[in-house]
């Protein structure tokens, strides 16, 4: 076998041109397949790693998925709230450690404004339980302080000090409907994350109920561009409700118990989901699109291996030759077989092995740029299992589909005798 | 060690669908005996040589080589009869373009123990020598790639290919048919010299009756060959 191997690297040798040609399309194939797998992987886990560490979300009855979205990514609308004593009735339940009442529906220049209070910036976690950190300044202590996320502060070029002008509703324009007398000042920014925080306005929850003094109705009140910063400060700023809740319990044990307590006898309508749970049926939701985007990658290892097939078959005519030339010397027909079968097996383990250095070599030099910028880890961090596996399934295809033009070579071998009639 | 290097008995041969090509009530070789065997095209010699060598299956008859009688060997075995006992010289196209000139030379080696064991340590050295003692002893062309030497040098090549290991038998089918007549005379000799130092039988196939005054005993095929082809 060494001996037919070392022939079938200098046949390999000898063919380098389109050899090549044919390992380049495998090594793309497989680097396309290997990227996708790592984006899919990446955003899988990142999307994970949205939340973590809270036990519960509690909101108005709604579908789970809508109340993760809006919740957690910032998506979609509340179709109600909670009442500011049913949050407090919840806060004091002996089973819940702590609670993060969160408040949704402003916007500033396309980013969501979230109103809450300092118990956000102690018990939001993501990832494996990192929480948040400042990467410049502090947390909101006045009513008109905001903390912005990362995405936030590189987008709109925000230091701190810089003002800013929340605007009512989710629209970016929102210029004769906004809340422009009362003007904010950033004092905090958040490092990056990699979740819906870096691109989120944090406020507090009198904040919140601050731009919306003379909004009662839901409408601006014209006379509300009258009332200035110094009489809202007077007034009581209490809200009146929260959009949300983020519940972390005393014990994990409990979490089935407080659920149903929650969803039953709290006086007010109420749903609470496990994020976890929620998070994985709204994976589901992409499973198909995601399955999709495998296959798509899967055909196209597959057109490289094809490739393979093409130049060995196209190769084998003028090849004749030299199998009765082996044949004459006394290979056997399985030598002849294992020839090509090892030609195919070769091409496909370098072309994958180029492939996979490839990817490697691009996620180095991408990938902080990719998680930076999107959140996404590319789990660039070396070569893992999936490439291992994909090293072996390639190969070993390769070796099976060189089957095809060996058994080919073989019939012809048996066929020619010695003489080969050109 | 008194078998004939080759003894052929009421052979019958015939392509696939086709009329019988060869009809061979007998035909000896003896060991190290130098047979030309002349034939016109199309008359069935390299069907022949096929069928000794083991490649091709006689319909019926014995076909004999060195004492081991072919239609009693697996395919396998009959493969490696070829690998450990006979060299094959063809018309032309003999060697393999991605190997060199040494790496033609000792390509039987791979494939036969037998022969391997009978050149030593040193296979290259041994391959060197062949090609020097046919006249191939320039540095600078061994290093070429075999489809840049001329067709003499790579007839050369492949007959040093064929005694390497020395097998008790050669077959040249057709070796000098594009070769002008100085190189052809030229390397009849050299390969006859070679298998006489070797003791190998060679047996040289050929349309062109001239060639039959190099050789110790020359054969028509149409003389033990009953089957008649019409080419
Ligand atoms: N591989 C083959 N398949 C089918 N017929 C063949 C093959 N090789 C040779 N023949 C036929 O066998 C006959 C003898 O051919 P061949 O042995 O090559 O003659 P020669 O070597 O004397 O020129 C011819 O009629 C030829 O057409
Ligand atoms: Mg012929």
């Amino acid at each position: 076998m060494r001996a037919i191997l070392s022939l079938a690297w200098k046949s390999l040798m000898n063919r380098k041109g389109s050899v090549i040609l044919t390992l380049v399309a495998v090594a793309l194939s497989v680097a396309l397949f290997l990227g996708v797998e790592k984006a899919r992987t990446g955003a899988r886990e990142g999307f994970g790693n949205t939340i973590s560490g809270t036990d519960l979300i509690v909101g108005a009855p709604t579908g789970t998925v809508n109340l993760l979205l809006y919740s957690v990514f910032r998506m979609g609308n509340a179709t109600a709230e909670v009442s500011w004593p049913t949050y407090q009735k919840i806060a004091a339940r002996p089973d819940i450690a702590w609670t993060v009442p969160i408040s949704l529906g402003d916007s500033h220049r396309g980013f969501r404004v979230l109103g809450t209070t300092d118990a956000y910036f102690d018990h939001y976690k993501y990832g494996r339980g990192q929480s948040l950190a400042l990467a410049k300044g502090e947390r909101f202590g006045d009513v008109f302080d905001a903390v912005i996320g990362a995405d936030v502060a590189r987008e709109l070029g925000y230091e701190i000090g810089s003002p800013l002008v929340l605007s009512h509703g989710l629209g970016t324009a929102n210029l004769d409907g906004g809340h422009e007398n009362r003007p904010f000042r950033v004092v905090g920014i958040l490092a990056p994350t990699g979740t819906p925080v870096d691109r989120t306005v944090h406020v507090s929850l009198e904040a919140i109920t601050a731009i919306h003094v003379g909004w009662e109705t839901g409408a601006k009140n014209p006379l509300s561009d009258t009332i200035d910063e110094t009489m809202i400060r007077s007034f009581d700023l209490t809200p009146k409700s929260v959009t949300a809740i983020l519940v972390g319990l005393t014990q994990k044990g409990t979490i089935l118990t407080t659920r149903r307590a929650i969803n039953t006898n709290t006086g007010e309508p109420l749903m609470a989901i496990i994020p976890g749970a929620a998070l994985a049926e709204l994976w589901s939701v992409t499973a198909f699109a995601e399955r999709a985007l495998m296959a798509v990658s899967v055909f196209v290892i597959a057109v490289g291996l094809v490739s393979i097939l093409t130049s060995i078959l196209t190769s084998l005519n003028e090849r004749r030759r030299e199998m009765s030339i082996l044949r004459a010397v006394g290979a056997r027909p399985g030598h002849i077989f294992s020839l090509l079968v090892l030609e195919a097996g070769l091409v496909g383990f370098l072309g994958a092995l180029v492939g996979i250095a490839l990817i490697h070599a691009i996620l180095l030099v991408a990938g902080p740029m990719v998680e930076a910028r999107y959140g996404v880890s590319l789990a660039g961090t070396g070569p893992g299992l999936t490439d291992l596996y994909t090293l072996l399934a390639v190969t070993l295809a390769a070796l099976v589909i060189g089957m095809l033009p060996a058994w080919a070579a073989f019939r012809r071998s048996l066929a020619d005798g010695l003489s080969v009639k050109l | 060690m008194t078998d004939p290097a080759i003894q052929i008995d009421g052979l019958r041969f015939a392509w696939k669908g086709a009329e019988p090509v060869l009809d061979v009530p007998v035909f000896t070789l003896a060991r190290g005996e130098r047979l030309f065997l002349r034939g016109p095209s199309g008359s069935g010699k390299s069907t022949l040589l096929g069928v000794i060598a083991g490649v091709l299956v006689a319909d019926s008859g014995r076909v004999n080589v060195l004492g081991q009688e072919l239609g009693s060997l697996s395919s396998a075995g009959r493969d490696r009869m070829r690998a450990d006992h006979l060299g094959v010289i063809f018309q032309m196209f003999n060697l393999v373009p991605y190997l060199s000139v040494v790496g033609n030379v000792t390509l039987p080696l791979k494939f036969s123990g037998r022969r391997r064991k009978a050149v030593g340590a040193d296979a290259d050295a041994e391959a060197r020598r062949l090609l020097g003692r046919l006249g191939l002893t320039d540095e600078a062309l061994l290093a070429r790639r075999v489809s840049d030497l001329s067709v003499g040098q790579q007839q050369r090549v492949a007959a040093a290919r064929a005694l390497i290991g020395g097998p008790e038998v050669v077959i040249a089918d057709e070796p000098t048919s594009a070769l002008d007549s100085d190189a052809r005379d030229r390397f009849i000799e050299l390969l006859s010299e070679e298998a006489a130092r070797t003791g190998a039988a060679l047996l040289f196939v050929s349309h062109d009756a001239s060639l039959a005054r190099l050789f110790d005993r020359a054969v028509d095929l149409a003389e033990i060959n009953r089957a008649r082809v019409s080419a």
